[in-house]
């Protein structure tokens, strides 16, 4: 065999190989998806939005949980995204490599990867244990604790793509620090902020650890932030694992609820990106 | 079109194939000091990039600053509105008076100095925001003005810019869907609409085609007898073309400076010629 025959065939050896590996990978995710819809689909119906979260042997929907996801995403959201598009600024635009700026980033990559029941536990102990019952203020806060580490690394990341010649231009007319970061750096980095905050609601929407120490479930409708309140994730967990047939049906109802969801948002976001990321 | 060459003052002096700028009156004696740069030093780090640098830049003059690459001039530039002062690390020793005030004291207002000096990139640096906002940036941040006052001035500056026939039908678009020449017309205009007295342009005209190069130079033509204007440029016949005076600097010294003309026709510094005489660099 020739040199030149050899390679040939270590390539198609290392194309089998990776070819093969793409396909064990694709499988998997195509059957969990195939898994969720099949399943999923026949749980949908008018009822799965319009009532409450059942007793077993009874019909009922989601709409409480649709409504307590919901209402402390967005909520979490609120509170999160300014604190971390804030912070992502102080790193990318003021404290760049100081020491601060380090230890705010060091922290917020351990943040950014620390299993999500720790937050939970966290904020179990921060405001379940002194208030003395769950509440969705207390799951609100888990959510928005797990969207700032996100969102500030999206900002930051976004914020060092503009090139300095713009904030140069800015500051070349006079422009204030403040005015150069808000007026010109924030615009050409915005639709890369804004990829970072859609990720970050996507990654909210399916937490069940965090929701599970803190807003815990209720069966009924209830829109009081100082309740606990239902949430889609911990009705999945409750449901998924209950004996009962009917409920089990609406775990995969859920489950296919918050996947779309999910898929909606990276949709949008990579859309975004595409269109006009972040433009010299 | 002919230019007469018997009448001193408007002739277009050819010199070894280089066309230099009709000469405005350039006797020093006779013009007002507008920048006067003394015993300039500049540091980025302890890295010494500028070396005694004094010179002067005549009120609506255009003063080139030439020289090979990583000489200085871009720096000397920068100097010059303070835009070293963005990054830590980098300062300047020495005095710059602009109208009799020192910009390297401390007490300076840099947001207030760099409003009375414009500066235009070797890239354009369009904002992404429309055409018209782009313009009215510079002019919002210091001036209450109306919104028909907004208006004017607009124009007035795109009219400047010799950019105004060219968008007034597309005030909305964004800045970032002109051409590359275009653009940095744009650049101009954002920067003329603050009304400054000075404008520093750092090769202005390096990244463009030549006709929108050529347009960039009449338009400099065209802006300096309102501003006094600094341009950096590598380009000698460029220098030659738009400037009255001619700094030429060599790894951080000012080798030699003077009227354009003497530059590129009797250089006094062996140096110089040899840069002008394209023998290296």
């Amino acid at each position: 065999m020739t040199l030149y025959e050899r390679r040939k065939m270590k390539n198609r050896i290392a194309l089998a190989a990776s070819g093969v590996a793409a396909l064990i990978g694709l499988f998997w995710l195509l059957a969990i998806l195939g898994t969720l819809v099949v399943n999923g689909v026949s749980a949908l119906s008018f009822e799965l939005f319009t009532e409450s979260t059942p007793p077993p042997g009874s019909a009922g929907g989601l709409l409480n949980a649709m409504f307590g996801s919901l209402v402390m995403s967005v909520f979490g959201i609120v509170i999160g995204t300014p604190v971390g598009i804030l912070a992502g600024t102080y790193l990318a635009e003021y404290g760049k490599s100081n020491a601060l700026a380090s230890l705010i980033r060091f922290i917020n990559d351990v943040l950014l990867s620390a299993p999500s029941i720790i937050i939970g536990l966290f904020v179990y102990e921060l405001m379940v244990v002194p208030m003395g019952h769950f509440s969705a203020w207390a799951g609100t806060v888990a959510l928005a604790l797990i969207v700032i580490p996100v969102v500030l690394r999206t900002t930051e990341d976004m914020l060092n793509l503009v090139p300095d010649s713009l904030r140069e231009a800015a500051a070349g007319l006079g422009a204030p620090k403040w005015q150069v970061v808000s007026h010109v750096v924030y615009r050409a980095a915005r639709s890369g902020i804004v990829t970072g905050i859609l990720l970050s609601i996507a990654r909210v929407s399916g937490e069940t650890a965090p929701l599970l120490f803190t807003a815990l479930n209720n069966q009924f409708w209830s829109a009081n932030m100082n309740a606990p309140m239902a949430n889609l994730p911990v009705v999945i967990f409750t449901y998924a694992l209950s004996p009962y047939e009917d409920w089990r049906r609406l775990a995969w109802g859920g489950a296919l609820l918050i996947t779309v969801t999910i898929l909606v948002l990276n949709i949008a976001a990579r859309l975004l990106t595409s269109r006009s990321s972040v433009r010299q | 079109m002919d230019r007469p060459s018997e009448a001193q003052g408007s002739a277009a002096t050819q010199f070894r194939g280089i066309s230099l700028a009709s000469p405005r009156a350039t006797d020093p004696a006779a013009l007002t000091e507008k920048i006067s740069i003394k015993n300039l030093e500049f540091f980025y780090g302890s890295h010494k990039t500028l070396k005694d640098i004094s010179l002067s830049i005549y009120d609506r003059r255009v003063t080139a600053f030439i020289g090979p690459s990583g000489c200085g001039k871009s720096t000397l530039l920068r100097v010059l509105n303070r835009m070293y002062d963005l990054y830590p690390g980098q300062r300047a020793a020495g005095t710059v008076l602009l109208d009799g005030q020192d910009i390297l004291s401390p007490k300076q207002d840099i947001n207030l100095l760099r409003a009375r000096i414009g500066m235009v990139f070797q890239r354009p640096t369009p904002f992404p925001m429309s055409i018209f906002d782009n313009v009215a940036f510079g002019m919002r941040l210091y001036e209450r003005l109306s919104q028909s006052e907004i208006d004017g001035r607009v124009e007035e500056a795109l009219k400047g810019a010799a950019l105004w026939n060219e968008v007034k039908e597309k005030l909305n678009q964004s800045g970032l869907s002109l051409s590359g020449g275009q653009q940095q017309r744009l650049c101009i205009a954002r920067a003329i609409a603050v009304r400054p007295s000075v404008l520093l342009l750092d090769e202005p005209a390096s990244a463009l085609d030549p006709i929108s190069t050529a347009k960039i130079e009449e338009l400099i033509d065209s802006l300096q007898s309102q501003y006094t204007i600094a341009i950096v440029t590598h380009n000698m016949q460029q220098a030659a073309r738009v400037s009255d005076f001619t700094a030429f600097l060599l790894m951080g010294e000012l080798v030699e400076f003077s009227r354009t003309e003497d530059i590129f026709t009797k250089p006094a510094d062996p140096r110089t010629e040899a840069y002008v005489t394209g023998r290296f660099g």
